[in-house]
């Protein structure tokens, strides 16, 4: 009976590790997917957050410098994805693969020439890490209680504040935004700098909480799954959390799986578990289980004259 | 529209794009600048890493030949008003379909027939993969955008699986096929260039590099001179008048896809027939995702597609010469570029129209109707 | 002394590209009074209005609200004077509700709840003071198109508007619902309202205005009390000479049945029944004219006749080939019983318009000789077969190597026109012949469909234009709400009688054969 408790603490504890990252990616993606702009970059944008956050903590020795550079890091791919998205009406799609492409590249070219250690970042040690607060084992950094605060905060934010309000009318509709006097670009341009910070915080607890440092592609695809994980929860914030714990869940599965037999199944391969998220959400975008609508306006940049 | 007066029609078709191009050198020149290296020096390195012998020149070609293949797939796409961002995944499960093929027939087929059936089987392959989100867009509605990513994905995972589980040669430690047999190999361009009687010296370049340009003739047949595909530019165009037109639009995107993905699985020709000779991981490389920078570049036509191609794959080559010569140079720079390619004639494609319009259109040209008579 | 106007604009241009929409406009909306600006599709109205609300920049010329120079910069400046705008596309967010599409912009504080509270408030007092009662918790997607015009008209009055514009706001709606649309805003005059009236229909002009000016062309060509011009007058203003309405044409020699359809009815995904059991009959050497204000299933007619759509019930006859439920058909097989079809929408349907004008001119016939030989395009033969058809139907300029967006509205109808009529079709389905065509293309195009009766071919023509109906039609149809409501002769056929069955009434028996 212990060994069963431990073992689904365990789980749940594994569960919000793996799942820390993708809430709070998830959390950045609504909120720019709700004001319209498509972010298949939130892959890229953690990738290089992470890779700040892990080389400015090795060279500082404070983690809390590398959460600063991280959100830094981040904001900076979210406004250039604004750039190119709000002020230059560019595809959001293009724009997006390019900022993956291009933190994919940058940061083991960076990381090679700063550290000389084929893309990675030194090995980080005490305080160049968020540690565990309360539960030695558990892993609960304060990015974990971030995410698990996020969920609700961007359900206020987008449900009961002007802000969201406004947030939600720019995603449906931007030209009724903008004849009610309001700024289409502003009001975009603040929720791709949401999304920012959240993917920054994403990417820090990747490197410098979950990890010692920086790995190449340590993103290795939860950008996606987060992507994946709004979908799937209909680009609504609880919904969302949950797809990312049943995400996370999966992966911690599959980690537990590894080599195991189960009885009367044979070897579950590992790679089927990990593909779920992946097959999971097309089989919803294809509404074989429920359906999904994303705001209408999503994809379309906004042309004042035409 | 005053925002957007139109370039005359050689600005746009040659200008805008050179000074895309410009503008992400410029900003690679910055981040080599950055990490400490002269970038004028670390440009010449890789123009003669690129371009400075034949067996250089032959490692380009045959990077250009994987650029040429994906830059068509992600085109003819466009054309027909579809995203594939699904390229990577196709060339992998075209690959798997063109080794599966060799793997299960060369100890019975002669060369001449093997490596027909091999390259119609990378095509079927990578034709299918694009098929299924093309069928849930056309007729369940889910976007092609977030499938074909969510397929690259799948494809990883269903290689790895069959990889290290299924198609492992026996007793052997990486996950790699057997190697394929003599008629499941394409000839490398130096054996055939010496049978008639040239010498060149070796690189992995082979004859796939002639089905590339084939594809491009075809692609151009196809799109600007059958009825298929003008019905296809149609659907891009207007989906609307498609329909009025008569054309099934659903019916069209599978086939817009299909063919697609067909060219995408071509990778797998180059990358498995002709030069590992057999089924390895991570071939694709992310040649999937180069090609929609290749497609852009090259505006979706055949001919850019090849100039775009012939950049990247010197880029590649020189790239990896580089990175050898400069230890503070890694073979991603080239990444780097090619995601600032993307940036800049994709999605800051209109970036430099103001500045060009300033330039380029005086009051008298831009009134002109006639300015903009050329067609695309 | 005189109060100052509620708005001065004098010497407004503006420019899209090469296009000057308006040049130079000057005029004086006075406080208090509805004034009504009218003037053909395309006369520069609704870009004029655009800029007085800060949506375009005027390349020059100046704004003055009560006598004070303004510069109009963005709606915010607008709304600010005292502006608001009910846009002929509604300008509302259809998953809100009336509430949150009534605060949006107006929130009035950072949290929503307070600034809720107090718009119900306020929208039920509205509603008491000027008769606008709808349900604040509804999803705006789950009203009428009546109800939505409500909303945005609420939404000007929260704002605390002084000044009202309203673009054409009878375009999506019924007879009924438009004069209820004048008794409000008479209301609102009543009340102070200062309010200015877009359109380009000169019954809602004489009704509601009284004061009118009139646009040609990116210019005001002129400005009348309503109460000292009639309709014939401002019409003539608005094209610019006589309009000649009435078209020779001999009699119809109607023949045999080529087109027939029975009891077509067309269910959409929510249940909406789009098409309720229509019959109608189009014979060799006639035009039979389907009357009706937009949006009461014509667009959804002409789709199934035309094989794009499928009935939801009922069967159609196209020169002898039967189509329903177990036979179904697709364009080009209409096509290929020679059935050709002019879209309703050119740009949306009709062409494409990025192609070159030659390309256009084969859509729908692409895979046919003498365009495609052996599967591959014939580009020569294509260029010739446009440059012959440019010949016949003077388009201009007479470029088929030019992208199709750079000719003209009438230019464009007449090539869409010509590629139809090129292949002499039994069956022709003309949708809006004449939608944003200049006057002079106006009677090419309606000779050329009177020509091609006379040749024996079944023409069926939807239009929203009574007149252009009353002119083209041997026989005519009203369809109201998915329905045929009944059919008048063309020689006994007025407006009145038309005008009532377009609003869903029953029609006299002694007007009406067949129904």
């Amino acid at each position: 009976m212990d060994d069963l408790l431990s073992l689904v603490f365990l789980t749940l504890a594994a569960t919000l590790r793996v799942a820390t990252p993708l809430v709070l990616c998830a959390m950045g993606g609504l909120f720019s997917e709700k004001s319209g702009i498509i972010d298949v970059g939130l892959e890229g944008k953690m990738l290089m957050a992470a890779f700040f956050a892990a080389a400015t903590s090795a060279v500082t020795g404070s983690a809390w410098a590398g959460v600063a550079a991280a959100i830094i890091a981040a904001e900076v791919m979210a406004l250039l994805h604004g750039f190119a998205c709000i002020t230059h009406r560019g595809n959001q799609v293009v724009s997006g693969i390019a900022i993956n492409i291009i933190a994919a590249g940058l940061t083991v070219v960076w990381g090679t020439a700063w550290f000389n250690r084929g893309g990675q970042t030194p090995p980080l040690v005490g305080d160049q890490r968020l540690l565990p607060l309360l539960l030695p084992n558990a892993g609960d950094n304060i990015l974990v209680y971030a995410a698990l605060l996020s969920v609700p905060l961007t359900w206020w934010i987008v449900e009961r504040t002007r802000f969201g309000l406004r947030l939600r009318a720019v995603g449906e509709m931007p030209l009724a935004v903008d004849t009610a006097g309001i700024s289409v670009p502003w009001l975009r341009y603040r929720a791709v700098l949401l999304c920012g910070l959240f993917t920054g915080l994403a990417g820090a607890y990747l490197s410098i909480a979950q990890n010692a440092g920086f790995s190449r592609d340590m993103t290795a695809g939860q950008g996606f799954i987060a992507l994946a994980a709004i979908i799937f929860g209909k680009w609504r914030p609880f919904p969302t959390f949950g797809a990312c714990l049943i995400f996370g869940l999966l992966d911690a599965i599959a980690i537990r799986l590894q080599g195991v037999r189960v009885p009367g199944v044979g070897e579950v391969p590992v790679q089927l578990i990990q593909a779920l998220p992946y097959l999971l959400t097309v089989f919803l975008l294809a509404g074989f289980i429920g359906r999904a609508v994303a705001p209408r306006a999503a994809g379309v940049p906004y042309e004042k004259e035409h | 529209m005053s925002t957007r007066r139109p370039l005359p029609a050689w600005a746009e078709i040659a200008v805008l794009p050179l000074v895309n191009i410009a503008l992400a050198f410029l900003t690679i020149g910055i981040i080599v600048r950055i990490i400490g290296v002269d970038p004028l020096h670390a440009l010449k390195l890789l123009v003669v890493g690129a371009i400075g012998s034949s067996e250089s020149i032959g490692y380009t070609l045959y990077y250009t030949t994987n650029f040429i293949f994906t830059g068509l797939a992600v085109a003819v796409a466009f054309h027909a008003g579809l995203f594939n961002i699904g390229g990577e995944g196709q060339a992998y499960i075209g690959g798997l379909g063109c080794g599966l093929a060799i793997l299960a027939l060369d100890r019975f087929l002669p060369a001449p027939l093997m490596i027909p059936v091999a390259i119609l089987a990378a095509a079927l392959f990578g034709a299918a993969w694009a098929a299924v989100p093309a069928w849930l867009q056309a007729w369940r509605g889910s976007h092609i955008v977030i499938t074909t990513i969510m397929f690259n994905f799948l494809a990883a995972a269903l290689m790895v699986y069959l990889m290290v589980n299924v198609l492992i040669a026996p007793g052997s430690m990486t996950p790699q096929s057997r190697n394929f047999a003599a008629s499941g190999k394409l000839p490398s361009m130096h054996d055939t260039l010496a049978a008639i009687g040239i010498q060149v010296a070796p690189s992995a370049l082979n004859l796939s590099i002639v089905l590339a340009v084939l594809c491009c003739i075809g692609v151009w047949v196809f799109l600007w001179h059958t009825p298929w595909g003008y019905a296809l530019r149609t659907m891009g165009h207007n989906p609307e008048a498609a329909v009025y037109a008569g054309t099934n639009l659903r019916h069209m995107t599978v086939l817009a896809m299909c063919i697609s993905g067909g060219l995408a699985g071509f990778v797998g020709v180059n990358e498995l027939m002709g030069v590992h000779h057999r089924i390895v991981l991570d071939f694709p490389a992310g040649y999937g995702f180069a090609g929609i920078a290749v497609a852009l570049m090259g505006r979706s036509h055949p001919v850019g597609i090849v100039l775009a191609a012939l950049l990247f794959g010197a880029l590649q080559q020189g790239g990896a010469e580089l990175a050898f010569e400069i230890p503070t140079i890694t073979r991603e720079m080239v990444v780097v570029i090619q995601g600032l390619i993307i940036l800049f004639s994709g999605a800051l494609a209109n970036m430099p129209r103001p500045w060009l319009q300033l330039f380029l259109s005086s009051p008298r040209s831009g009134e002109v109707p006639a300015q903009r008579a050329e067609g695309s | 002394m005189a109060a100052a106007p509620a708005i001065e604009l004098s010497g407004i241009q503006k420019s899209f590209g090469n296009v000057h929409a308006v040049r130079g406009v000057s005029l004086a909306i006075a406080k208090g009074a509805i004034t009504g600006i009218v003037g053909e599709n395309g006369a520069g109205k609704s870009t004029l209005m655009s800029i007085l609300y800060g949506l375009y920049r005027a390349d020059a010329g100046e704004v003055r609200i009560d006598g004070q120079p303004v510069r109009m910069e963005s709606p915010h400046d607008a709304i600010a004077h005292g502006i608001g705008m009910v846009h002929q596309h509604f300008m509302l967010v259809d998953t809100f509700t009336v509430l949150e599409n009534l605060v949006l912009g107006a929130e009035g504080g950072p949290l929503l709840a307070g600034g809720l509270a107090a718009a119900r408030a306020e929208l039920e007092r509205l509603a008491r003071e000027y008769g606008l009662s709808v349900d604040p918790d509804a999803r705006i997607a789950d009203l009428s198109v009546g109800e939505q015009q409500r909303v945005e008209i609420l939404k000007v009055l929260f704002r605390g508007a002084r000044i009202l514009i309203l673009d054409e706001p009878s375009a999506v709606l019924t007879p009924q619902e438009t004069d209820r649309l004048f008794r409000i805003l008479a209301t609102l005059k009543e009340r102070g309202v200062t309010i200015v009236l877009i359109t380009h229909k000169l019954r809602e002009i004489m009704a509601a205005t009284d004061h009118v000016y009139v646009m040609r062309q990116g210019q005001i060509v002129a400005d009348r009390r309503t109460a000292e011009t009639n309709p014939e007058e401002l019409a003539e203003l608005m094209v610019g000479r006589k309009v000649r309405l009435q078209l020779d044409k001999i009699a119809a020699t109607s023949g045999e049945v080529l087109l027939a359809a029975e009891k077509l009815s067309l269910v959409d995904h929510r249940g909406v029944r789009l098409l309720d059991n229509v019959d109608l009959e189009v014979r060799a050497g006639e035009i039979v004219g389907i009357a009706g204000v937009s949006g009461n299933g014509q667009s959804e007619l002409l789709q199934i006749l035309s094989g794009i759509r499928r009935p939801t019930s009922g069967r159609l006859t196209v020169r002898g080939r039967l189509i329903d439920a177990h036979h179904p058909t697709d364009p080009a097989e209409m096509r290929a019983l020679g059935l050709a079809h002019v879209p309703e929408d050119r740009l949306r349907q009709g062409m494409v318009a990025a192609f070159q004008a030659s390309e256009t001119a084969i859509l729908g016939y692409q895979a046919e000789p003498p365009f495609c030989r052996n599967y591959l395009l014939d580009g020569p033969a294509v260029g010739r077969h446009c440059a012959t058809l440019m010949d016949r139907f003077d388009v201009r300029p007479r470029a088929p190597a030019l992208r199709s967006s750079n000719f003209s509205g009438g230019n464009q109808q007449k090539l869409v026109l010509a590629r139809e009529m090129a292949r002499e079709p039994k069956v022709l389905l003309v949708g809006q012949p004449t939608r944003g065509v200049d006057i002079g293309a106006i009677e090419f195009i309606h000779r050329e469909l009177v020509k091609s009766r006379d040749n024996g071919c079944a023409v069926l023509v939807v239009s929203v234009e009574l007149d252009e109906i009353l002119s083209l039609a041997d026989r005519i149809l009203v369809m109201f709400a998915g329905r045929i409501m009944g059919e008048v002769p063309a020689g006994r056929a007025d407006e009145r009688t038309l005008g009532l069955m377009m609003a869903g009434a029953h029609p006299a028996p002694s007007a009406v054969e067949g129904a």
